[in-house]
Order: C-alpha cells, then structure tokens, then sequence
C-alpha cells in the first residue's frame, strides 16, 4: 500500500510493500550487478577466520571506523562549560557544522558554536582577516563573556598563530582589549577528541591563570582550601557533573567544577531560548589558581593539563572514570582528603546499597564476558568494574589509547583472576573489533551507537555506555559516576542481559520452559 | 593550430631560472609560438623581462581585494609584453604567513577554468625553489607540463636541488605523463661546469639541453628590464638563448623519467671530477683549528 494522508506509514513499513519491494529487487537485478550471492557468502564466512584476523591486523595504510573523534571536538566540549562562553573555531565552516550536530544529536540540545569561515583565499593568504571579522561578528551578535578559540585542519596546516591574530583582531578593534580571548591550537589530525579537551582546558587555564598571553599579571596561588575538579570528555556530563555537585555538597567540599556544561546542554523548555546556561564564571576560573588541589576523573583528558596545574603549586590526583565501588571509594577518600573532610554516612548508605545491588545480581553477571570499546578513561572504568563484579572484560580495544593507556590495562587484568584471558588492543579500530568479536566471542559488547554495526554483523547484544549515543536518548541524564551511577550502570548491563535471556526464551512450546517470570 | 605544449621551468632559488626561462621564450617567439607564461612565485618575478616592469596585479592579489577568485575576470590578471607574450603571476601570501603552495593551485585552476590557455601554443610555468611541497608540484601534475626544463650550476647546491627535483618529477612520472625535459646549465664558472653538469645529466638519466655561458650582458639588459634577445638581438648571448629555444623546440616528447641518485652518490660524482678531495672519514666533522 503506497503512503496516504489518512494512514501515514514510517519508513519501516511503508518500504515493506509490495511495491517498493519489488523496485528495490529490479534494481539489485538490472542495475547494481553485485557478485554471486554464492561468493558473498563465501567471503562473509571467511571474514569471520582467524586467518582474515591477521590480515586485519597487518592493515597498515588504512583505518575503518575509529572509534574516536577530532581534537577541536573536545575543544568545543571544553569551551561551552564556561558562563557565557561561545565557541570560535577559527577554520572552515563544514568542520564547525559537524561539531555542533554531533553534540546535537548526542544530548537533543542546540550547541552553540562559531567559526571563522576560512574559504580558499584564506587558505592561501592565512587566516588573520577572518580572525578579525569573526570576533568582532561573534562579539556584537551573540555577546558572549568569552570567545574561546581552537583550530581546525586547515588553519593549522598554514601554520596560522592564534596567539599574534588575537592580539592584531584586539588592536584592529575586534573585541575590547580587555575581553578574554583565551584560546588553544588543536590541529585535528593530531589525537583526538581527548586531546583537544586537553589542550583547550589548558589553553582557557593558561589565559586565566598566566597573565592573559602577557596582557595582564600572572595569578600567584594563595590557597583557599577549595577543590576544582575537571570532568574529562564525557558523554555523561549533564548527569554526571550533577551528580558530583550533590556529591560534593553532602561532603561538605568547597569546590569548582571546571568547566560545567551540564546546564548548557540541558535547558528547559520553558519559552525562553537560552544560548548560555550555567557554566563556569570568569571568576570561578580565575580564582581556581587559588585552589589546593585539581581532581581530574580521566587521566587520558587532562595528560598536559594535570601538570600545567602541579606546577601552580596544586596536589593533583587523577582517576581512570571510577565506575566500580572500590574506584568511587578511592575518589570519594582521595577527595575527603585533600579537601579536609569526613565521608557522611548518607554516602557510606548509598556504598552499602550498590553492593546490595551487585550482590543481589551477581548470578547473572558473573563470568559472563564482555568486550568493551571506547576512550581510554571510560573502558579502564568500565573494566574494573566488570572485574569486580566477576565478569570477563576479555576484550578491551580503544582507538585513542596510547602505550601508558596499555600497560595500565594490563597490569589491572593481571590484579583480578578474572582478568587471567582479557586482551587490551591500542590504536585499533572497529573494524578490528570486528574480526576479535568473531575470533574470541563474547556474551555483550559495551560501546557507543556505532556498535549497532557489530551486533547486527556479530550478533553480539550491545550494550550502550559511551559517546555519542544517537539511537537511544537522555542517557546523557543519569550518572555513571559516585554509587548511584555504579548502580545505573549495573542496572543498563543488567537489563541487557536480561532481555538477551527473554529473547533466547520466547518461542512457545520450544524455548519457553525458561521463559521465567523471576529472575 | 598544434596541440598545445607545456613546460616548465625549476631550480634552486637565486639560479636565473626566471632569467633563462624569459630569455629562452622570447627566442620562441621569435619562430612564430604565441606563449603564455605562468609565474608560480610569491614574488611575481617570473615576467618582469617580459613586461618590462614587475607585475602589480597578480591573481591571489586581484583576488584577495575582489573577495574570492571566483570574482575575477581573466583580463584583469593577463598582461602582454614582448613579442606578444601573455603574462601572469599567482603571486601568493606575505612571508611567513598563509600557504603559498595553494596559492599556486587556486591561480592554475583559475587560469584552466577561465580559457587562459586557449590560443595559445606553449604555456611556460616558472615554478620557485624547490619543490617544497604538493602545491609547487602543480605544474607537474598530470595534464600540465609535459616537460621540466631544470636550470642548474657547477655548483654543488644547484646540484643537488636539481636532483631534488628530479625526485618530485619521478614521483609523477610513473603515473602520469611528466617527463624531465632536461638540464640547463647556467654558467657560474666553477671548475670544470659542463663536464659536472654532463655527467649529472647522465646520471639523471637525461641530457644537458644546452650550456649557458656566462656573460655580463645579461646584467645589462636585466637593469632594464628587459630579455636580452629583446635588448641586443644581436649579440652572441641572444644566439645562446634562441640556440637552446630551437632545442627546447625541438625537443618535444623526448623527455625521461629520472633517475634520482642518492647524496652518497651526488658527492662521489663530485669526487670523480676532482671537485671535492676523496673524503677522509676521520677528517668530517672537524674544525680547521684540530685539522
């Protein structure tokens, strides 16, 4: 039946009818000239062998699916957890529209960005005129408080120096003298999404922190017992950064989050259009410098930004995105500590409620095995905490993970007799994966909505924790970290298995003898 | 009309490639071959004898003021000088700032889009330097020069950017259509020139087109501004320059892919000749003082 206005079909049905099956058979007949289904076939098998396995991994000249995005992605994440700051990403505007729909589709919120619009002329005489034109466009449109500035392959390429067209678009009357234009370098084809949360984090710390790019005096830290704390790239933030606050807030800890965009990705639907919400003050940042001490939750983020920060005098201390209860316990005593308070009971009652939680599960989750894939901090989390509830992590594979990243994982698998067959693979993608999902099968994969390509490919259930989920929405919502998100991660792995159990149970009169009520 | 012929001319900067390159197509023009010259340096040198005067307009210039290049007309960049000789120049950024290598792109598309080659019997690219990266390459890129014409010296930095060169043609060579058209020897008086240049040649898998001699004349027409087959056409200098325009002439399709030698091998030419004394391994690295 063709579509009609009294019975409008979706997509999934409407290409189910007749007709529309029989046009897309005549054109894989007459037009497409595909191979002999025999021979597909064939090759489909053989994709599957070990031996197809070590020639995937001989690929040299070639990436298929990288499970990782671009440096000035992490910088546009970092920028928009400042008050009132707008993200400038000085480079060609096809890059700027990519950052803002990613986001988009991930948190079903507007991100707002902005971009030099490098066009050839630029690429050829460099880029200084659109720096000029851009902040003083980006400052009168949308007065933010602060234009936070990173780069793009192109500008990069040219060799354009953010930090002397800054200061010409100040003289040439851009913005004021006295506006903060922090800013940082983020050459796209260097890292990933991580790194550039890195440099961005930095290079906002450095302007705030180190005398303006010589504009102003150089902070000298006077501690003020405060405790800031760096999130990391993170797909969770709006629930997490939540989270932590309240977490914080039932500790006692005077503290700063760094760069909170857990509002700005949020905003309610209450008629007002907010393009800024919540974040980090001007104030709050500049004053961080006074703190004494920086928790960073994901060491791989904040690999450059951590000792920029010790060397203001700071104790750091950094985690590996603490999911498990022996993790959360680590941050909350490390937190206690250097903050100078006690741990409340209340917290120590939602610690007893997790374990209740895993204990009461445990049957189900214990010696299952799991393959995990993701950014470095996320799949370490991930891993001790599956270890720790008896699981298998057996494979672990993150594109963005480098040689410290390896021999981190290795030496956790070697602490658990449950980590005795895990594998840790660095600088790898998912087309890899692809071939171990085959090679060394696993009960659940857990990654982002890309890997709905494995499951259907490897009919591995996935399981979806990580960025970005475009499939399944408001994820973003709930915590993954503290004890309540070790317990909504518990409560995602664990439905999963459960609706793997149901669905392996439902044939009537087949299967169905354990198709159980309880389980 | 014959099909339309390409060359282009490279070398190490400061040679007299945009010397020899004016002078050897004013020659030309001499045989009857309307010429278009295409100047792929920031510093819009390449046809200053030509015009008599260093070319203010060029197309990144015209482009940068118009907004884009997609705003510029043809005739606004296209200069005619002597005997006819259509002139441009890609120009390019400031020092130290933007991509000139880009800027060498954007100005030949714009110039293949826009019907600057039509009407034309040869198209002269005057390419800077070396070859830097991908966008002084442009020129010898498939369906663009089809010969290379390397100006070099007895010089051993000459030399060894010829041979540099070299490397960049061969990297084309065996997908596309480029070959090295050959050596041109500028002469700068070093011992034994023509003899070093010949067995570079050789070496290069190509041949010494033609040996330039130096002569002071070339100064004197340069200060005008001017090519000296234009300045004093009958001189035996201007001779030389038509000489080696019949060859470049003739010379059509008998172009080879190079053979690029590595440093050791460039140094032991170099050694053969008596130009540089066998090295004595324990003498590299030290002063003069500990000699």
């Amino acid at each position: 039946m063709a579509q009609n206005a009294d019975n409008v079909l979706d997509h999934f049905d409407l290409f189910r009818g007749p007709e529309y099956q029989e046009m897309l058979a005549n054109k894989k007949a007459k037009f497409e000239h595909g191979h002999d289904p025999a021979e597909v076939e064939r090759v489909r098998e053989w994709l599957k062998t070990e031996e197809y396995q070590e020639k995937n991994f001989a690929r040299e000249a070639l990436t298929v699916n990288p499970a990782k995005a671009c440096q000035p992605l992490g910088a546009v994440f970092v920028a928009v957890g400042f008050n009132g700051a707008i993200p400038f990403v000085h480079g060609s505007q096809g890059c700027v529209a990519y950052y803002r729909s990613h986001f988009s589709r991930h948190f079903k919120e507007p991100t707002s960005c902005v971009s030099s619009s490098m066009t050839e002329d630029a690429a050829v005489f460099g880029g200084l005129n659109n720096m000029i034109d851009g902040l003083a466009n980006t400052y009168s449109m949308y007065k933010p408080k602060m234009i936070v500035v990173s780069t793009t392959c192109m500008a990069e390429v040219i060799g354009d120096d953010l930090n002397a067209f800054i200061k010409t678009a100040k003289e040439k009357g851009s913005v004021p003298a006295d506006f903060d234009v922090p800013f940082s370098h983020t050459p796209a084809f260097v890292g990933s999404h991580i790194t550039g949360y890195d440099n961005a984090m930095k290079g906002v710390l450095e302007h705030f922190w180190d005398g303006k790019a010589g504009t102003a005096e150089k902070s000298t830290p006077v501690k003020n017992g405060s405790i800031n704390f760096l999130g990391g790239f993170d797909g969770y933030t709006v629930g997490n950064l939540r989270e932590i606050k309240r977490i914080f807030n039932e500790m006692g800890v005077k503290y700063t989050i760094v760069g909170d965009n857990s509002d700005v990705w949020d905003t309610p639907t209450d008629g007002e259009f907010r393009m800024y919400d919540g974040g980090t003050t001007i104030e709050e940042v500049t004053n961080a410098v006074h703190a004494s001490a920086t928790i960073s939750m994901q060491e791989y983020c904040t690999e450059k930004t951590l000792p920029f920060i010790a060397d203001h005098g700071q104790e750091v201390a950094a985690f590996n995105h603490p999911i498990s209860v022996k993790a959360t316990d680590k941050f909350l005593m490390t937190v206690a500590k250097l903050a100078g308070v006690e741990i409340p009971a209340s917290l120590e009652k939602e610690r007893g409620r997790l374990v209740d939680a895993i204990a009461d599960s445990s049957a189900h989750i214990h010696g299952k095995k799991f393959a995990i894939y993701g950014d470095p901090d996320l799949c370490y989390g991930l891993a001790e905490f599956l270890l720790e509830l008896g699981a298998e992590p057996t494979t672990v594979l993150a594109t963005n993970g480098n040689k410290r990243w390896e021999e981190k994982m290795k030496a956790l698998f070697a602490s658990s007799p449950f980590g005795k067959d895990c594998q840790v693979y660095s600088q790898k993608d998912l087309w890899h994966l692809r071939s171990l999902l085959f090679t060394r099968p696993v009960d659940f994969l857990i990654g982002n909505t890309y890997g709905k390509y494995l499951e259907r490919d490897t009919n591995t259930p996935l399981i979806r924790i990580g960025f970005p989920i475009f499939d399944r929405h408001h994820k973003h919502r709930y915590p993954v970290w503290g004890y309540q998100g070790g317990l909504n991660v518990l409560v995602t792995i664990l439905d999963k298995i459960f609706d793997t159990i149901d669905a392996n149970t439902m044939i009537a009169g087949k299967t169905d003898y354990s198709f159980d009520i309880i389980r | 009309m014959a099909s339309l012929r390409q060359i282009a001319f490279y070398g190490k900067g400061g040679i007299g490639k945009s010397t020899t390159s004016q002078n050897t197509l004013a020659g030309l023009t001499e045989m009857g071959q309307k010429i278009l010259i295409v100047g792929c340096d920031p510093k819009a040198d390449s046809t200053r004898l030509i015009l008599h005067a260093k070319a203010q307009d060029t197309i990144l210039s015209l482009a940068a003021e118009a907004g884009s290049v997609e705003d510029l007309e043809l005739e606004d960049v296209l200069k005619v000088g002597f005997g006819d000789i259509k002139c441009v120049e890609s120009g390019g950024p400031e020092p130290g700032v933007g991509c000139a290598g880009r800027g060498v792109i954007t100005a030949i598309n714009f110039l293949e889009e826009n019907g600057a080659y039509d009407d034309v019997d040869y198209v002269s690219y005057d390419v800077l330097g070396d070859v830097v990266c991908g966008g002084f390459a442009m020129p010898i890129r498939e369906n663009k020069a089809q010969e290379i014409y390397i100006v070099m010296s007895g010089e051993m930095m000459a030399m060894y950017a010829a041979n540099n060169i070299s490397k960049g043609i061969l990297k084309y060579a065996n997908s596309g259509g480029v070959r090295l058209g050959g050596l041109v020897c500028n002469e700068r008086k070093t011992d034994k020139e023509y003899d070093l240049a010949e067995s570079l040649a050789g070496k290069l898998g190509t041949k010494l087109i033609h040996f330039v001699p130096r002569d002071n004349i070339v100064q004197h027409a340069e200060l005008r501004r001017m090519t000296v087959v234009e300045y004093a056409p009958e001189s035996k200098q201007a001779g030389e320059y038509r000489t080696l325009a019949h060859k470049v002439h003739n010379n059509a399709g008998n172009g080879t892919i190079p053979t690029p030698i590595t440093m050791d091998e460039l140094e032991d030419l170099l050694m053969e000749h008596g130009i540089m004394p066998t090295i004595d391994e324990t003498q590299v690295g030290k002063k003069a003082v500990e000699a």
